[in-house]
């Protein structure tokens, strides 16, 4: 499984895009959604919530377990993506693509993101 | 003591399949091979095959043999022709489930009990010591045997295809010895998922070649392999209850809703067996005043209820979730659940589950979810 480099990676597994006018898309690496199995629900933060960095935000559940999802950023929401909510296998099947999840008018630059190769480092150890 | 988990001899082979692997009781198990989801179905439309050597056989064998079985199990073993099995249970004396067991008669004195993984130990401890003044032996066969599950509607073609054993005669819960893929087995018509299957215990010498040739047979009608995270999810569908979740010690057989695997008229030993006593109880309290009852219940939403949650209704806890997951087959979370009896009706009005706080409508339902259409 490769990480794309074009993205920044939490601990906890959470993928952030560039922002593009101050907007940032957020997501799952492919390697927790392996962890997790099939989702079978997916309850995303509403848009015009307020996430902040670190701190939990919704909730992705799968056959075996039920996981926090925490923003890798602070700032509003300003989309949902229904399509994981309408189909949570879209989580498991593109989770850098059609399987993100929420985006963000980022507010806060949080410190600890990791690049690519530091991510594939970590979720490898 | 070690703590390292065992490997079955399938472990090398589920590594090359890519499997995730699960700690499992003490075995490092599969989990899944790829998504959960497409091995439910595959075993509900065509066929999956599972390695289950972890379950523990244990054999007794004797001119007593039947006798110190009728004492040690609430069923009625003296019943069972050779060739035949028999779902039962071995109970403390207080009339507490110890664990829930296949009993296979495999000849005229000789008979394999297979228990739970995580009971095995207990039960092979516990028919040891009740074979005392037994002419019967007892003797730990866990090693001695590899478990292979193939199961679902191609399941009969597949093995056909392997088999010189008569499987058409092969009847649900009769098991027969014979020869897979030109080596020795017992073919077990047998399973935990709702499915017609077949259950085939073999030397683990032999399980690779075996799985092989099932995958060979199988797979152009699509059978794939199959972790225990389906295995579960199958059962539940099934209503099957699960040691550790719908059984336990703190409870006896009438209280898991399942009275009629206690058989109070065995003629052996004069009708005594361990449990006896406080099972009497348990089933005249079931009858008159039941505490709790096992029910299924369906979600209106899609959060899924987990081992351990609350049964509300009008803020009121009514019960416990003992097993829950999302149904493949029915498209919701479903769970088994002891609710208090006043409530435990199908249809109750007004029942939830309170999935971290929040109060989820469910519908309260008869167990199973899902039965297989013959």
């Amino acid at each position: 499984m490769s990480n794309p480099q074009q993205l920044r990676y939490t601990k906890e597994h959470e993928w952030l895009s560039a922002a593009e006018d101050g907007v940032a898309t957020v997501g799952i690496t492919e390697f927790a959604a392996n962890a997790l199995g099939d989702v079978v629900y997916a309850q995303l933060p509403a848009v015009g919530d307020t996430v902040a960095a670190g701190e939990t935000c919704g909730e992705l559940e799968s056959t075996k377990s039920v996981s926090d999802l925490y923003s890798p950023v602070s700032g509003e929401v300003v989309a949902a993506n229904q399509d994981v909510v309408d189909d949570p296998s879209l989580v498991n099947t593109a989770p850098f693509e059609g399987g993100w999840l929420f985006k963000v008018r980022v507010a806060g630059e949080p410190d600890e993101l990791l690049s690519a190769d530091e991510y594939t480092a970590f979720s490898a150890g | 003591m070690s703590t390292a988990p065992r490997l079955t001899a399938l472990d090398a082979l589920h590594r090359s399949l890519g499997a995730t692997m699960t700690d499992f009781a003490g075995w490092d198990m599969p989990l899944r091979y790829a998504s959960e989801r497409d091995e439910h179905i595959a075993v509900r439309t065509k066929a999956g095959l599972f390695d289950l050597s972890h379950m523990g056989e244990i054999t007794v064998t004797g001119p007593q043999a039947v006798e110190l079985l009728d004492h040690a199990l609430v069923g009625n073993i003296s019943t069972v022709g050779v060739g035949r099995a028999r779902y039962t249970m071995i109970c403390q004396e207080d009339g507490g489930i110890l664990d829930d067991l296949i009993v296979y008669r495999l000849g005229e004195t000789e008979y394999m009990v297979v228990a739970n993984a995580s009971n095995a130990q207990i039960v092979l401890d516990a028919l040891t010591e009740r074979a005392a003044g037994f002419e019967a032996e007892v003797r730990d066969d866990r090693d001695a045997y590899a478990l292979i599950a193939v199961q679902g509607p191609e399941s009969p073609g597949i093995l056909k295809s392997l088999t010189d054993a008569d499987l058409d005669g092969l009847k649900y819960y009769a098991g027969l010895p014979g020869t897979v893929a030109g080596v020795p087995a017992l073919i077990a018509r047998t399973g935990y998922t709702g499915e017609d299957g077949f259950e085939l215990f073999l030397k683990p010498e032999h399980a690779e070649g075996v799985w092989k040739a099932l995958t060979e047979a199988g797979a152009p009608v699509g059978l794939i392999p199959c972790g225990l995270s389906c295995r579960d999810t199958l059962r539940l569908e099934a209503g099957m209850p699960l040691y550790g979740h719908e059984l336990t010690t703190a409870l006896t057989p009438f209280d898991a809703g399942l009275g009629r695997v206690v058989k109070f008229e065995k003629t052996t030993n004069d009708g005594r067996f361990v449990g006896r006593e406080a099972l009497e109880k348990a089933a005249e309290r079931a009858e008159t005043a039941p505490p709790r009852k096992l029910v299924g219940l369906v979600a209106e939403g899609r959060r899924v209820p987990r081992a351990g949650f609350s049964v509300v209704k009008d803020g009121v806890v009514i019960g416990e979730v003992t097993s829950g997951a999302p149904s493949p087959t029915l498209g919701k979370p479903i769970a088994i659940a002891y609710v208090d009896a006043a409530h435990a009706a199908p249809g109750t009005e007004g029942v939830g589950v309170d999935i971290r706080g929040t109060h989820e409508p469910y519908e309260v339902v008869a167990l199973p979810f899902y039965k297989r259409q013959k």
